[in-house]
């Protein structure tokens, strides 16, 4: 491997010039990983802020009692709007398919991934898509006013264009296994010479995880999308109890994919910040095998915890029994991770850049949304909090303050390697503290008055919870304009930035090792990897 | 996994569709008649004879190596405690 301190000045194209075609085709015919990761990251960016202005919209409407910009039926569509668009749009197809694409290749020491084609293939059926999802919103009986969650009765009844939406959502999700399955391949197969599995950078297992995760669980979405049409076009009775159906049994088949869903959500996150702490800390991680472990451990323990949704909707008490004790067996893993991280902290050399800020960030706030969610998974507490606005505090905490911060750090962490220029420091900090308050005073509020009662999802609400809705409202505008400052950072960086050399954070894993931005083929020669991912020693790296 | 291909015979192949459609009739009539407890489980174990013929010879699953079988089983195995859970729900509700 090159030394790192004999690096080259950034300058030299790499991947961008390379290409044999021309314009826009040089990007969505391409099947270089690469290419593919930044048509992913800004498909992604782009529907991620589209669902952002909707979630401020919701915001507005709700900062005080009655109508203030919209009517009931309209806010019922923003919310299903945002809330699809967010989920399956940006949130799940977003850290595989944007950093797992320009990154993992890189980390195992491989050229590209095990199916270039098929993984051009998954963009393209990401975008087919996604294009289905937004014709739904203006044609039929316009967008689905259901909710993300698509629920029996009222989505097999509803005349707004449900059956267009989750038939956008059915394409989204094969999108979805195809990338799972590209990933485990090239994990299994394309590792470089010496990558053996315990030298997997942790970013690798935890996309290794989600891959599985993607590929046994995203066919029961499909299948139970499937029927949702049946039921509006043919009528099959099979959610309806007065043809012997069971409107329980669609609750389970979603959340059979849809809670593990959130493990797609969160994992690589978790993978994310497992690179960014050691390099950050100047100090391998600790417990490098419990991490990965616990990768695997949560993608199973979670694919077995769905029925924590249905606590109220009549499901057998046995069943909650068996739901409950499931979930808290989950905190475990996530715990050893939190445990982990923290421990990699003491007694390090930290660095305060940005994508540290965000990983430290992820911390508190994934830790504040994994324990409000054990007071969700207990069956007692959850009665009286369930479909409140805690749920929505806590489910924001996990995804927004956990998934979402830590793709904002990878994009701080990654982004510059790849453009060879990075963002300016100082602005990057003032964007993390308003985003960081703005959070914290949006969901934190959210939290608040569901404790005290208020229900999600409902249009209007008692004069006595105004006060807090005008302060999550504010809350919301704070974070909105961190939102804006940060986008507006980054990318004058990334384009008009300080050019950086191959390894502007010391890190050790081998994506820091070739030239700033990656050529084409990635390797000059195939890497022999001799050293563990966080091993500063063994990189040379003082 | 082999990269030779296999060719199974048009009689093979429509013996065993002439076997799906047989077992079709069987899940209709399992569905009409109130056999009580076997209304459930008879029609899941003709749906996993009916995927198993699938699997196995148009899904050429019979002439694979051990690797995509050990697959296939750790996938079903899934399947299965999916399902299964669900139970904790069904039969105790």
């Amino acid at each position: 491997m090159i030394p790192v301190e004999n690096v080259p000045p950034a300058g030299d194209g790499g991947f961008w010039n390379d290409t044999g075609k021309t314009g826009i085709t040089a990007w969505i015919f391409s099947t270089d990983h690469k290419r593919i990761g930044l048509l992913y990251f800004y498909s992604v960016l782009t529907f991620f802020l589209i669902a952002v202005v909707l979630g401020v919209l919701l915001r507005i409407e709700l900062m005080a009692p009655g109508r203030t910009i919209m009517g009931p039926q309209t806010y019922n569509a923003v919310f299903t709007v945002h809330g699809v668009v967010m989920v399956f749009l940006f949130i799940i197809p977003g850290f595989q398919g944007s950093f797992g694409n320009l990154v993992m290749p890189i980390q195992i020491g491989a050229r590209d991934v095990a199916f270039p084609r098929l993984n051009l293939f998954s963009w393209w059926l990401y975008i087919a898509g996604a294009a289905v999802i937004i014709t739904s919103l203006f044609t039929g009986g316009g967008p689905p006013d259901t909710g993300w969650t698509f629920y029996v009765p009222f989505s097999e009844r509803t005349g707004t264009n449900v059956s267009l939406a989750v038939f956008g959502v059915f394409i989204v999700g094969f999108s979805s296994i195809v990338t799972g399955l590209n990933f485990v391949t090239t994990i299994h197969r394309l590792r470089a010479e010496g990558m053996t599995w315990g030298r997997l950078p942790l970013f690798v297992w935890s996309l290794y995880a989600t891959a599985w995760v993607q590929i046994l669980a995203t066919p029961i979405l499909g299948i139970t999308l499937a029927l949702i049409i049946a039921e509006r076009f043919l009528g099959t009775g099979l959610f309806d109890p007065a043809r012997g159906g069971d409107p329980l049994m669609y609750q389970h088949l979603f959340w059979i994919y849809s809670h593990p869903a959130v493990y797609i959500m969160i994992l690589p996150g978790m993978g994310v910040i497992s690179e960014i702490i050691p390099a950050f800390a100047r100090k391998p991680i600790f417990g490098y095998k419990m991490i990965a472990f616990s990768s695997l451990a949560i993608a199973a323990a979670g694919s077995l915890v769905w029925g924590h949704h249905m606590f109220t909707s009549g499901m057998s008490d046995t069943a909650i029994l068996v739901f409950s004790f499931l979930t808290f067996v989950v905190a475990i893993p996530s715990a050893i991770k939190v445990f982990n991280w923290v421990s990699t902290l003491y007694r390090g050399s930290i660095s305060l850049e940005a994508p540290m800020l965000f990983a430290l960030a992820f911390i508190l706030l994934f830790s504040i949304g994994g324990l409000t969610g054990l007071i969700l998974g207990a069956a007692a507490t959850d009665i009286h909090v369930h479909d409140t606005q805690f749920v929505v505090g806590h489910f924001h905490y996990v995804i927004f303050g956990g998934a979402v911060f830590a793709f904002f750090g990878a994009m701080h962490y990654w982004l510059p390697k790849f453009y060879g220029r990075r963002y300016a420091e100082k602005p990057a900090v003032v964007a993390w503290v308003l985003m960081f308050v703005g959070f914290n005073i949006t969901y934190f509020t959210m939290m608040v008055l569901g404790m005290k009662g208020m229900p999600r999802r409902y249009y209007d609400y008692l004069p006595e919870f105004a006060p807090l809705n005008l302060v999550s409202t504010i809350g919301s505008w704070i974070l909105v304009s961190g939102l804006i400052l940060m986008l507006v950072n980054l990318f004058r960086g990334l384009f008009k930035g300080e050019p950086i050399d191959r390894n502007p954070w010391g890190a050790a894993t081998l994506e820091w090792t070739i030239p700033t931005p990656p050529p084409t083929e990635n390797f000059e020669e195939e890497p022999v990897v001799t050293h563990g991912p966080y091993d500063f020693k063994g990189a040379g790296i003082p | 996994m082999s990269e030779q291909q296999h060719i199974v015979s048009y009689g093979k192949l429509t013996a065993i569709w002439l076997g799906l459609l047989a077992l079709t009739a069987l899940t209709v009539w399992v569905a009409r008649h109130n056999v009580g407890i076997g209304h459930v489980w008879g029609s899941l174990a003709i749906a996993v004879v009916k995927g198993g013929l699938v699997i196995a010879f148009f899904m050429h699953m019979k002439y694979e190596g051990r690797l995509l079988r050990w697959l296939l089983f750790f996938a079903l195995s899934v399947l299965a405690i999916f399902i299964g859970f669900t139970f904790f729900d069904v039969l105790y509700r």
